[in-house]
């Protein structure tokens, strides 16, 4: 039941983008056509899930048993910036489809504070590992949410008469402060 | 002195971070719930891109080129926790207000795109100049903002009472749609003006800006 709560939490009430404002960059950058959409949003996830726990790890088995609890920014980016690294190589020689399917999103998710923001958030709310990749996976999914529907809006504005101020990001962000209004409607679902 | 001005300069207006360039957008959603969020916010990275750039520009002869992205991001990270025991120190209550927004400055493009874009490849002098402009301009950005949504959802401005009486707090601007909605307004209405300012020097119309996923691509380390 807690992990049941936990991911419609994660997805609707709590969405990563919409309501904890990380990783705008590629939600504002990566939202205008519905296939790069996916793309990001699947790199996300994917990057998401193994980044998390392996903080997790270190966090719990490395820093705080050396007591080197603020070194944790320093550590985070360094490891999460090296595993994005290593997770391309490994695709582009082992995974050919998956890499062409997500490689050109993997540079550009070690800057995004999405993925480094839910690796400092499981440690701040002291999940357990199981808990922590779970979160992750929910997160990443709520992502991939909000991205593909911003995408599937941005689509259709494109062939509307908008002033000529408000075309590009000015919309999206209005259209993203409308779609953020419809999921605050979730929040009655868990109290 | 003229150049530095110059460098200076533009991050204050021409290019200013968040409503021009588009960049650093999650702690300008994120943490402009108040002026004094915003402008906390403001001052914790005008610190960290003015130490990081001056770094970057000292040792950009030393880096190679390969593997810069690491190195800006191994300064910028090193800075950020400077900035956090700082700010435990001296500024708890803020610290808290601020919460992930604080580790986060390390993945704000503004530090690693000015790095990147400017400060690699210029003197110190003018890699300063930019980086204060760059950081002034954000924390101008985020607490003219920040004051907006505090004003028009609780009435309150810096904490003191501004809008009274009548007047009816309108809750949606301080939280998450509000942000999104007034940025979204702020950034229609820099693009009215720069295209009015093009009209009246005759120019053609100049294109809205995108965002700066571009200069994220720079900070990503592939070339």
């Amino acid at each position: 039941m807690e992990y049941f709560l936990l991911f419609i939490s994660a997805i609707f009430v709590n969405n990563i983008v919409l309501a904890q404002y990380l990783g705008q960059c590629p939600y504002l950058g990566c939202s205008k056509e519905k296939g790069v959409s996916i793309g990001m949003g699947g790199a996300v996830i994917f990057v998401m899930v193994i980044a998390t726990p392996l903080t997790w790890v270190i966090q719990n088995y490395v820093l705080v048993p050396l007591e080197l609890g603020y070194l944790q920014t320093i550590m985070f980016i360094l490891v999460i910036a090296s595993l994005v690294q290593l997770v391309e190589m490994f695709l582009k020689k082992s995974v050919p489809p998956l890499y062409n399917a997500l490689g050109i999103f993997l540079p550009l998710i070690t800057t995004n504070c999405a993925v480094l923001g839910v690796a400092i958030l499981v440690q701040r709310k002291e999940f357990d590992l199981g808990l922590s990749i779970f979160y992750s996976f929910a997160s990443g999914l709520g992502f991939l949410l909000a991205l593909v529907l911003l995408a599937a809006i941005r689509e259709r504005l494109e062939v509307t008469h908008l002033p000529k101020s408000m075309q590009g990001v000015s919309a999206a962000l209005v259209m993203a402060g409308i779609m953020s209004l419809s999921f605050m409607a979730f929040k009655g679902m868990i109290s | 002195m003229a150049k530095m001005w110059k460098e200076f300069s533009k991050g204050l207006w021409a290019e200013l971070p968040p409503f021009r360039l588009l960049l650093g957008l999650c702690p300008t959603l994120a943490v402009t719930t108040t002026a004094e969020n915003g402008f906390g916010m403001g001052i914790a990275v005008v610190f960290v891109i003015t130490l990081s750039s001056f770094i970057v520009s000292a040792i950009r002869k030393i880096i190679p080129k390969k593997v810069r992205i690491a190195c800006y991001i191994t300064v910028a990270a090193s800075l950020v926790v400077a900035v956090e025991l700082l700010m435990q120190a001296y500024a708890y209550p803020l610290y808290q207000q601020l919460g992930i927004f604080v580790p986060l400055i390390v993945v704000n493009c503004l530090i690693l795109g000015r790095a990147e874009a400017f400060a690699g490849k210029n003197p110190i002098h003018l890699a300063v100049a930019d980086a204060l402009g760059m950081g002034i301009g954000f924390t101008l950005s985020l607490t003219f903002l920040g004051a907006i949504r505090e004003l028009l959802g609780t009435g309150y401005v810096f904490g003191i009472e501004v809008l009274s009486g009548s007047f009816q707090p309108i809750k949606f601007m301080v939280a998450a749609p509000g942000a999104f909605v007034a940025l979204g307004l702020i950034l229609a209405g820099m693009n009215y003006l720069s295209i009015l300012q093009a009209k009246r020097r005759g120019d053609p119309a100049p294109e809205n800006p995108t965002t700066g996923c571009d200069a994220c691509r720079a900070c990503a380390g592939h070339k």
